[in-house]
């Protein structure tokens, strides 16, 4: 329980089953506040599907997901999906899923659906309330418009947008919903390195001027081990390493299942000749 | 001249109803790629709704006609409502999910019991009411004129009003953002915190309602109806929002207006008889040409 005591998440011994595959296999892993936390591992070692989990997509077959939002614990394993985004759960996906044919605005006012006044009555007679919450929302919106400087492509609609602007629309679009944990998965896929450097930063700016806790599934390792404060290396459904970029970049456990078993092999025979 | 006038004018009044059901189909299928069988059933339970409330408006001593109408109006949109709900939460709530055939037979299955749950509760045999307003528009002479009943015109205006609610919520309330975000993609508007059933169930809401709009103004205007009226007006209204092209709030529209004056004219020019086999060609002939319907965005496949 002390581990638990300054942590945002933790997943106590999560599994999942799909039929006969045992997708998850018991992860257990501790996330502090507003840290930036990697999880990689080859493909198919159920990363996507942690990630699934912890948003309430898949319910675990096993074990508790917990989510300390404010100091209280949260098991998030039998909540609903919106549910779990009002607490302040956000997350981005692989493939770009904006509101395509509504504009960059009203994608970022979608995102705090929950925060303004959604009763019908209200927004049929436009309320005090109803104009006053709306306004708010807008302002919230054009804040992270210009976080990402993005204040002129307002009222173009998201799916016209160039694929780094769509990106980064899509990291704006989890912020405007006020999380506490963003679970990013793989948000430097398809871009270039000048792009995938500047959403570096902005993670590194996220984390810093807002207190977010970053998880973050990505295979590109220059972005993992300079912006990471702790890795965990998954494969085949289980914790193989976790630790800081040091500790699991010398983890043999990780280079063989990275590289496989005789490969590794090679490479340490190679490497201790070298030395 | 003053058969086209009067023709065109039963042709708007026809489009405007099929126009309002065509609503509930359009929007069903939008937000969850479903075509609601039962929703004519729905559109005839609202007329019975009116007989009902029209009588209990009698019983409650409510002597002013607009005062009964509205009255009942309110509570039959309130009730239809209702059923709209019902009808998703136990027939195709529990299916979502399932393959994409499941919900359609739900849907076939549903209508049956709401047609066969009136026949057994009000009888087989067409109800009628007694006419209500006689009031009329003549333009033009002696013997050649243009007549529109004022409850013709009621219903444009209803139509009109009623339409013009719903483009307003859906484009300016945080409601019907929610609505088009649901529509677009409903994992992602359930990720950022919007309870989705709830918001698919609003649109079964706001389809039944608009249904019922029109159910109240042709059960006003023609005072006949029995359980059977939702099979043939939810066809047709089917058609309007394919013909608009489905999906589309302004398409259900244009295609129930579109319906409606051309199976007007054609009844007026050409044969009463062959009206729906010109209207169902119309369909084939637009769908040939735009697979989409008229108002229609091309589909993409979403992954």
């Amino acid at each position: 329980m002390a581990a638990k005591a300054d942590s945002i998440l933790v997943t106590e011994g999560v599994s999942i089953r799909f039929g006969g595959l045992l997708a998850l296999a018991g992860i257990s892993l501790v996330m502090r506040p507003a840290t930036i936390t990697a999880i990689i591992g080859p493909n198919g070692a159920g990363k996507t599907t942690l990630f699934n989990c912890i948003t309430g997509f898949y319910r675990p077959t096993e074990g508790r997901i917990i989510f300390r939002p404010d100091g209280r614990d949260v098991v998030l394993n039998r909540l609903p999906i919106h549910k779990i985004a009002q607490l302040g759960v956000a997350r981005t996906y692989q493939n770009i899923r904006l509101f395509g044919q509504m504009s960059v605005l009203e994608n970022l006012l979608v995102a705090q659906h929950h925060f303004v006044n959604h009763r019908l009555i209200s927004g049929i007679f436009q309320t005090r309330s109803f104009r006053k919450s709306e306004a708010e929302a807008v302002e919230q919106a054009w804040f992270w418009l210009e976080f990402m400087g993005m204040e002129q492509l307002a009222n173009q609609d998201a799916g016209t947008l160039p694929y780094g602007q769509q990106r980064r629309l899509e990291v704006a679009r989890a912020m405007a919903s006020r999380p506490r944990l963003i679970c990013l998965d793989e948000p430097a896929a398809g871009l270039n390195l000048q792009e995938s450097e500047e959403l570096n930063q902005l993670i590194l700016k996220l984390r810093e001027e807002h207190g977010v806790s970053v998880l973050l599934i990505e295979h590109h390792m220059g972005v993992v081990m300079s912006i990471s404060d702790h890795v965990v290396v998954l494969d085949h459904g289980e914790v193989i390493s976790d630790g800081t970029t040091e500790q699991v970049q010398q983890d043999e456990r990780v280079i063989k299942a990275y590289l496989g078993e005789e490969d590794a092999e090679e490479l340490q025979s190679v490497t201790k000749g070298a030395g | 001249m003053y058969i086209l006038g009067q023709q065109l004018i039963n042709g708007l009044i026809l489009g405007s109803i099929y126009g309002l059901i065509a609503i509930g189909y359009t929007m069903v299928y939008g937000i969850i790629g479903m075509i609601n069988f039962a929703h004519g059933e729905i559109y005839m339970i609202s007329a019975y709704l009116f007989a009902i409330f029209l009588a209990l408006a009698g019983v409650f001593g409510i002597d002013s006609l607009p005062v009964a109408l509205l009255f009942t109006l309110a509570f039959t949109i309130i009730i239809t409502g209702l059923y709209g709900f019902t009808v998703e939460r136990m027939a195709y709530r529990p299916l979502r999910g399932s393959t994409r055939l499941a919900p359609l037979i739900s849907a076939i299955g549903m209508s049956l019991v709401l047609q066969n749950f009136v026949q057994l509760a009000q009888g087989a045999n067409d109800q009628a009411l007694p006419p209500l307003y006689h009031g009329v528009l003549r333009l033009g002479g002696e013997e050649d004129f243009v007549q529109i009943t004022h409850i013709q015109i009621i219903i444009v205006a209803a139509t009109v009003i009623s339409m013009a609610i719903l483009t307003y919520v859906i484009n300016n309330t945080a409601l019907g953002r929610a609505c088009r975000a649901t529509q677009q993609d409903r994992t992602m508007a359930n990720l950022l915190g919007i309870n989705t059933d709830w918001t698919i169930s609003l649109v079964f809401v706001i389809g039944a309602s608009m249904a019922s709009v029109a159910g109240v103004l042709i059960t006003f205007n023609f005072g006949s109806f029995n359980f059977f009226i939702g099979f043939v007006a939810g066809i047709k209204a089917f058609t309007a929002a394919v013909l608009g092209g489905i999906g589309s709030l302004p398409g259900a529209m244009l295609g129930g207006i579109l319906l409606g004056l051309s199976e007007s004219l054609f009844a007026g020019f050409v044969n009463t008889d062959y009206k729906d086999v010109f209207a169902f060609a119309l369909l084939v002939t637009v769908l040939t040409f735009r697979p989409t319907g008229l108002l229609g965005r091309p589909e993409v496949e979403k992954i």
